[in-house]
């Protein structure tokens, strides 16, 4: 079937398999390399990507399911304000060891910063809950989320 | 390859279903997709989604009871008003479910089909009376949630036959509720042992009545009716927390698996039971 979605701001159409898990269609067929697969059975978060604003598990989704909808993967997150700022705060406080989780992580915190701009460390966790780090570098990672809140909230102050 | 059948309105997806007998049901996904992996490509059945069909999602109170659709995501139920303020017991469940964006995709209605012996869901929706509306061609029928799962991933699903709705009836309000779960973390895992529990007190402080219901600690969920009407009059003192221990303890019915032995989990799930009937005190 033909899969039109929107992908980073740009409508994208493919010709992919229905039952294509989406994770294989936006690594495989389009190349955005990304977005991780970590467990392939939905526990460890790193395939995590936004379809429509929400955090979903690529791994667990065929492509007809994105038919219609509004992707953002890693990829698009440095071409958002509040993306980049996060972006920078994992290279500030060096939250990013191996990597592999990294981007599944800081799509779970755009969203999480979305909704409560000035989260304490718990609402973090909780907010990363469902994320893995198999090197556990948690500290740091909540670390630059706490900084990336901050300098989101600072970046809408009337200057 | 296997086909996604992506229908729009429930009338069209009931229609799907009769066509492709074969068909599996695809609500969130989350169990389904990792069950289907290492399955043999090329004669896989098709996969109905309902994904796109709008009227089997969101919560309408109705003057008795609470409709909530069966497609709805665990998500939209925690941050539902509606569900906060008729089915409270609910949404604590959904917050220990899974992680964010596993609640953004897994819905109410695939939890019940699942009728995992550990769908934490289950517990809360049978303290609150729930029943399952089930819609097919020929029209609806509804009936207990607990006489619809029957056994481990066993429900009376019929052939043509999809959840529609899970109806809530509007009681007067508990004075007290509680659900807890016991994992091996506190995102994403499956329960060791998880327990709802309701009450309302009398005026001197006494139990009036009582519900309590477990999930992972037996084919599917647990309720002791026995316990409960006994403890209806009870002070909540010493004995009667003895008495609610060794009653959970001999009435739980839980096997040893990866997770934990069914001795733990025995005493796990008294443990959760006395905690809530010692928690009724002042």
């Amino acid at each position: 079937m033909q899969v039109r979605f929107e992908l980073n701001g740009a409508t994208v159409a493919v010709d992919v398999s229905p039952d294509r898990r989406v994770v294989d269609l936006l690594r495989e067929d389009l190349g955005l390399t990304g977005t991780k697969e970590g467990c392939g059975t939905g526990e460890c978060g790193a395939c995590t990507i936004l379809v429509n604003g929400e955090t979903r598990l690529s791994c667990l989704m065929v492509a007809a399911q994105i038919d219609g909808c509004r992707v953002m993967t890693v990829e698009g997150l440095a071409a958002t304000a509040d993306g980049a700022l996060l972006q920078q705060a994992f290279v500030e406080e060096g939250a990013v060891q191996c990597g592999f989780c990294i981007p599944g992580m800081e799509m779970a915190a755009l969203v999480l910063l979305r909704h409560e701009a000035a989260p304490d460390r718990e609402c973090i966790r909780q907010g990363l809950a469902g994320n893995l780090c198999r090197c556990t570098g948690y500290t740091k990672i909540v670390d630059a989320v706490e900084r990336a809140a901050r300098d989101t909230r600072a970046s809408r102050e009337p200057q | 390859m296997s086909v996604v059948l992506a229908p729009a309105t429930l009338e069209e997806a009931l229609s799907l279903l009769a066509e492709h007998p074969a068909a599996l049901v695809m609500a969130g996904g989350t169990d389904l997709l990792v069950r289907l992996r290492g399955t043999t490509p090329g004669n896989a059945p098709p996969l109905l989604s309902l994904a796109r069909v709008v009227e089997l999602r969101g919560v309408v109170a109705e003057p008795s009871f609470l409709a909530i659709g069966a497609a709805t995501p665990f998500s939209r139920i925690i941050a539902d008003p509606l569900v906060g303020a008729h089915a409270s017991l609910l949404a604590q469940a959904a917050r220990t479910m899974g992680g964010p964006a596993i609640r953004n995709m897994a819905t109410l209605g695939g939890n019940i089909a699942t009728a995992s012996p550990a769908g934490d869901s289950l517990p809360p929706l049978f303290l609150l009376d729930a029943r399952v509306e089930l819609a097919s061609l020929t029209g609806r029928r509804g009936l207990p949630l607990a006489e619809f799962i029957r056994a481990p991933g066993r429900t009376d699903l019929r052939q043509g036959e999809l959840i529609a709705r899970i109806l809530l009836p509007r009681t007067p309000p508990w004075d007290r509720e509680c659900f807890a779960k016991i994992g091996r973390r506190r995102a994403l895992a499956i329960a060791v042992a998880c327990f709802a529990g309701l009450a309302r007190l009398d005026q001197r402080g006494r139990i009036a009545e009582i519900r309590m219901a477990w999930g992972s600690v037996g084919p599917t969920v647990v309720r002791l009716a026995a316990l409960e009407a006994e403890l209806a009059g009870a002070p909540v003192h010493a004995a009667t927390l003895t008495q609610v221990r060794r009653a959970v303890f001999h009435g739980v019915a839980p096997i040893s698996d990866l997770r934990a032995s069914a001795a733990y989990r025995r005493l796990v799930a008294a443990n959760l039971a006395t905690n809530f009937v010692e928690g009724l005190r002042g």
